[in-house]
């Protein structure tokens, strides 16, 4: 009878239907919208993208789906169905409950935090099979199995008896794809499943939650902030942004002819600000030689080389672990190296306490993350007067004019100096820091990972800014990045790491347009394009 | 049995211990030494208007003071570990033989009031947790902070007033036989432990509740919520196995509090106990008798602390199944 | 989401801090304003109350309200002067061993590790037995066995603080460590910090109170909140309620303190309303 029921509404209704759906939290009188007016359909095994950056509202939307609200939010307006199905706000708390795994699943962006550190891996797979009593032990453990192999894990069952600490990302990812799966669900809500992950590990898992759902004919949701990403894996997108629709529609359509601005803006691909590259003959500001460090047992840095020139810039490019922020941080002298010799203009420099102010001048650090590399109790005039009373000789007046044309540089107004950091925005704070690092007058700035926290199109103006000052300024950088478009905006050279040691070097479009290492090649290849078939292309290079 | 010596929970433990027992020879020490802190002479200090010089000298003699500080130390601590901690100044009679007692009615009104208190506060904080905000929550929070913030002696003369003077249900100060049938004695003990129990229950139920509270906000417990399964079993099988660990050590922390918390009570009941005898000791300045007791109470406390850390290692899966 | 949480705890700081701001005035001001004085005899033991004396006299003939105006002073004042000292040492230690990290961090670590291994009341004890109870003795030893905790909870949040990149920044322009805790670190800690010393304050003030009920904090005659339970208690036997009068003042200056610092802790650690 069910099943009939259940046949008929394959053909006739949509899987999950939001209808002007609004979302509030807050008390009723004074409410924070969250997100308002959204409406989307999705069809039996097809993939909705949701896209949109931090603060869009994109998870907030994806746990409504499964009737799920966090603390102190509620639907204060439309409709959510399930095949058909009012689940908000007509089924209760409990009622949402038994739809969820055998009808609609989840997987969590983060899997080694939302794995229970109590459990074995294989418990927590088959747990709802389990307490809906849709198969025996036995019969859900085979399931599980057959999963992790499908989904390329060597050994199923010495996988399964692991702890969900005892393993990779990647296969946390997979391992949890199977959780979502085995209650056999209708759809499946993947809320960034790929964004804690490397970029090489990002594709694997990618193409196989894509050849998951097309094989078992499942419908998905997937969310993320990866318009590139989301368009290789979607069907329909729903571009978001401020918790409303500013367009939906076939992937084919918002990507080859969006309507909206703003969807314009994230597929901008055009270069940034590419300047002339500078490559000098002369002898190296910076010169580092065969370094070696260790973390403990680890080691981190295998004797790697680097040479930057005067106003040259040179990206270090390279996987979470490849030891790219290890060297920064011994230049900056944060890590004493085990062997090898720093020299800046000729003289060597040791660990930080035994440098001159005039080293420390030099050489300026900006922080990967602004949140924290602003102390928030100093205003933005005290921030910036630090440095300048350190290390230059301007008082009084000058000093403030100096404050005045620091700010201007970063493209920044005036009328923020007296503000505190929780004030302003993530690309404003990343501007207060750029000025910072300016107002020592340094000539080699580092940079690290400076626009990874950052939305895209804050990221690129980032990019545009620190382009404009290193030609302005004629400063050395050293950029620590894993984003290509900042390397192909930015830098003259190119070392790529990997695991401490350094597996190819050069000019930069020698690097990325003739990569000769195949991990190179691998890494670029990497970068989600919106080019259709990209990531079958990439399975086929995979096997 | 290789294996097991390099296993790194092992490791820890066995470094928890010998610092456990470093911190009770170290404490022994200052137990000890403190004496050796007070400016001038501590006989003529003690003896007051009776120190003339012949008092003076036999005062010394008897505690020893004449002789070198280490010699004493290591005489005094040899000793105690053979259960000899000297001879009281004021009634001259071993130091072990006025404890031996009292340790054992302490240790019963102790006992008592934990067996009352761990399943109470365990209850309490697991109920405020899991239904949080609750009009149960509010209550029990509103009835700990009470707890917590009345005087542990006030609460003891609460008891008697409400639960002795005025309806004559218990006997309000214990007079203990320790010969009585145990039902007598508990009779006899029933108001100190109850004022222990709610003391030690607040403090228990409120760190019970708020690490689980911190707990319930890990995204595992969301992910439980998002498979469907109902709150009583994300508590059950999700909450509490990862809580056993910091819950053990609430207990255990606790256990050590109720020990010192013993002091004021028995004081409160004139209950003939290990805390009663400290005080008197301590207004008629009896030192060994002091010291005597000092050193047994912080052996205790020592221990339960480092029981508390033990268990935090055992119950840490990350550190039982090591990194593969 | 903030809001509600904020809209619902509203009463919890209004009631608290009247409470705390009640009990200042009362330890200030009313000393002045009380008729007789703390230790003078004005009538026969345990008489009732009277217009002359509305909460009736203690077990010496005293009038119990003016030796509870004056024990507000005296116990809320050596409370404080306690807690005071206990920061100083433990927190300025806390912050420094953050800060300065390595062999300073290792030993001053352990030595508070040690002090807080000792039990507190019982150290008390045996240091006030040896010492002998004075008020000097007395705030120094409550001072220095409450402030390993202090010391904790100052070192972790400097911990917290200094892994921050702002830290990190000051140290790659050459500030010197103790620059760094002035400028970076104290301002920032200073939220937990306030918050602890309200925390610390309430278990101090309860501390003490035991101490002076067990007759070794302050001496007779001075009037304090502990010492006035143990002096009337033989009342409690005739079912009078009169003794746990101050006992009932305790609890409602630690419960007003807890409100403060409960919603000050919940402001702060919110970040939207920063």
């Amino acid at each position: 009878m069910s099943d009939i029921m259940s046949d008929m509404t394959q053909t006739s209704t949509p899987l999950v239907v939001f209808e002007d759906v609004r979302i509030e939290a807050g008390q009723a009188s004074d409410p924070k919208v969250l997100a308002q007016g959204i409406s989307f359909s999705l069809e039996r095994g097809k993939v909705l993208g949701l896209i949109g950056e931090s603060g869009a509202g994109k998870s907030t939307i994806g746990l409504a789906a499964l009737g799920y609200l966090r603390g102190g939010c509620r639907v204060a307006g439309g409709r959510i169905l399930l095949s058909g199905q009012d689940i908000v706000p007509d089924l209760g708390r409990k009622g949402v409950l038994d739809l969820r795994s055998t009808r609609i699943a989840y997987v969590a962006q983060s899997a080694a935090a939302s794995f229970n550190p109590a459990y074995r891996l294989i418990d927590q797979c088959v747990e709802m099979a389990l307490d809906r009593r849709l198969m025996s032990r036995a019969e859900a453990e085979e399931r599980a199995h057959a999963y992790f192999k499908r989904f390329r894990i060597a050994d199923p069952v010495e996988f399964g008896r692991r702890f969900p600490h005892q393993v990779s990302g990647g296969q946390l990812q997979r391992a949890m794809l199977a959780m979502a799966m085995l209650c056999q669900p209708e759809v499946i809500v993947f809320d960034e499943p790929t964004t804690a992950l490397d970029v090489t590990t990002q594709i694997e898992v990618l193409a196989t939650i894509r050849d998951a759902l097309a094989e078992e004919g499942l419908a998905g949701i997937y969310i993320s902030h990866d318009l590139a990403l989301i368009s290789q894996i979607a069907d329909d997108i729903v571009v978001l942004r401020h918790g409303k629709i500013v367009e939906q529609g076939p992937t084919g359509q918002i990507v080859n002819a969006p309507e909206a601005d703003y969807t314009r803006n994230l597929l901008d691909q055009t270069p940034l600000a590419r300047q002339p590259d500078r490559t000098t003959r002369d002898a190296p500001r910076v010169d580092i030689r065969d370094a070696q460090g260790s973390y403990g047992q680890l080691k981190v840095l295998k004797g790697v080389d680097l040479r930057i020139g005067q106003a040259q810039s040179v990206a270090l490019v390279g996987e979470s672990g490849s030891g790219k922020s290890t060297l920064a941080r011994a230049l900056m002298g944060l890590f004493p190296l085990t062997s090898g010799r720093i020299e800046l203009d000729g003289q060597q420099i040791g660990s930080l306490s035994s440098r001159k102010a005039s080293v420390l001048q030099k050489l300026q650090l900006i922080h990967q993350y602004p949140d924290t590399a602003l102390n928030p109790r100093q205003s933005i005039r005290k921030i910036l007067t630090i440095p300048l009373r350190r290390f230059t000789r301007l008082r009084g007046a000058a000093l403030e004019a100096r404050l005045r044309e620091l700010l201007r540089q970063v493209e920044l107004p005036e009328t923020l100096i007296d503000r505190y950091p929780p004030a302003l925005s993530g690309g404003q704070k990343q501007r207060v820091c750029i000025a910072r690092a300016l107002a020592a007058e340094p000539e080699i700035l580092v940079c690290d990972e400076v626009t990874a926290s950052l939305d895209k199109l804050t990221a690129d103006e980032i990019t545009r800014l620190l382009g404009r000052l290193q030609t302005e300024q004629g400063l050395s950088t050293l950029l620590i990045t894993h984003d290509f478009s900042l390397v192909r905006a930015l830098a003259d050279e190119v070392i790529v790491m990997r695991r401490g040691e350094v597996v190819e070097a050069g000019p930069m479009a020698e690097v990325t347009e003739r990569p000769q290492h195949p991990y190179t090649r691998r890494l670029i290849a990497s970068i989600p394009t919106f080019e259709p078939g990209w990531l079958d292309a990439q399975r086929v290079a995979e096997a | 049995m290789k294996d097991l010596m390099r296993s790194p929970v092992v490791k820890m433990m066995v470094a928890r211990l010998l610092i456990g027992l470093g911190t009770i020879a170290v404490i022994s020490f200052v137990i000890y030494g403190v004496i050796e802190l007070l400016p001038g002479d501590i006989a003529r200090e003690v003896l007051k208007s009776q120190a003339t010089d012949e008092s003076v000298r036999a005062f010394n003699e008897r505690l020893g003071l004449d002789r070198p500080f280490l010699e004493r130390y290591f005489e005094w601590l040899g000793n105690a570990l053979h259960g000899d901690l000297g001879r009281s100044l004021i009634s001259d009679v071993p130091v072990s033989e006025l404890l031996a007692q009292r340790v054992k009615n302490s240790a019963f009104l102790a006992v008592l009031a934990a067996v009352l208190a761990v399943p109470l506060a365990l209850l309490l904080g697991i109920l405020s947790a899991t239904f949080r905000n609750s009009v149960f929550d509010r209550a029990t929070g509103i009835t700990t902070l009470a707890c917590v913030s009345l005087p542990e002696f006030a609460l003891g003369y609460l008891m008697i007033l409400f639960l002795a003077v005025k309806t004559g249900l218990f006997p309000s100060l214990s007079v203990i036989d320790p010969g009585a049938p145990l039902l007598e004695r508990i009779w006899q003990t029933v108001l100190p432990a109850l004022t222990l129990t709610l003391i030690v229950q607040a403090h228990m139920s409120r760190m019970t509740r708020s690490s689980l509270v911190a707990l319930f906000q890990r995204p595992y417990i969301e992910m439980a919520e998002l498979k469907g399964l109902r709150r009583r079993k994300v508590v059950w099988r999700h909450a509490l196995p990862n809580a056993m660990g910091p819950i053990a050590v609430v207990i255990t922390l606790n256990m050590a509090y109720l020990l010192t918390g013993i002091v004021v009570i028995e004081a409160v009941f004139a209950y003939p106990g290990l805390g009663q005898l400290m005080v008197d000791a301590v207004a008629r300045r009896d030192i060994p008798l002091v010291q005597a007791a000092s050193l047994i109470f912080a052996t205790f406390y020592v221990s339960l602390n480092t029981l508390a850390d033990v268990i935090g290692i055992v119950t840490n899966p990350r550190l039982l199944y090591a990194r593969k | 989401m903030k809001k509600s949480s904020r809209g619902r705890l509203h009463w919890q700081p209004i009631i608290g801090a009247t409470i705390v701001l009640f009990m200042l005035a009362v330890a200030i001001v009313g000393p002045f304003l009380m008729p007789y004085g703390e230790a003078e005899i004005v009538g026969f033991a345990f008489d009732l109350p009277s217009p002359e004396h509305p909460l009736g006299t203690d077990v010496l003939g005293r009038d119990v309200m003016t030796r509870l105006v004056y024990g507000a002073r005296n116990s809320i004042g050596l409370a404080l002067a306690v807690v005071v000292l206990s920061f100083l040492f433990g927190a300025s230690l806390g912050l420094l061993s953050a800060t300065l990290g390595r062999g300073v961090d290792f030993v001053l670590s352990r030595f508070f590790d040690l002090i807080l291994a000792i039990p507190q009341k019982v150290f008390a004890l045996l240091l006030l037995a040896i010492l002998g109870t004075s008020l000097p003795v007395l705030i120094i030893v409550v001072a220095f066995l409450d402030s390993p905790r202090v010391f904790r909870i100052s070192r972790a949040i400097g911990l917290e603080i200094n892994a921050l990149d702002f830290v990190e920044t000051a140290r790659l322009r050459g500030d010197s460590g103790l620059g760094i805790m002035l400028r970076e670190t104290l301002p920032n800690s200073l939220p937990t910090l306030v918050s602890e010393f309200g925390l610390r304050f309430c278990f101090i003030f309860l501390f003490i109170s035991a101490l002076s009920f067990l007759g070794l904090g302050l001496q007779p005659p001075s009037a304090d909140w502990g010492n006035m339970v143990r002096e009337n208690a033989s009342l409690i036997g005739f079912g009078e309620m009169m003794p746990l009068y101050p006992a009932f003042a305790i609890a409602l200056l630690a419960v007003g303190v807890n409100l403060v610092t409960e919603w000050l802790a919940e402001r702060w650690s919110n970040p939207a309303h920063e």
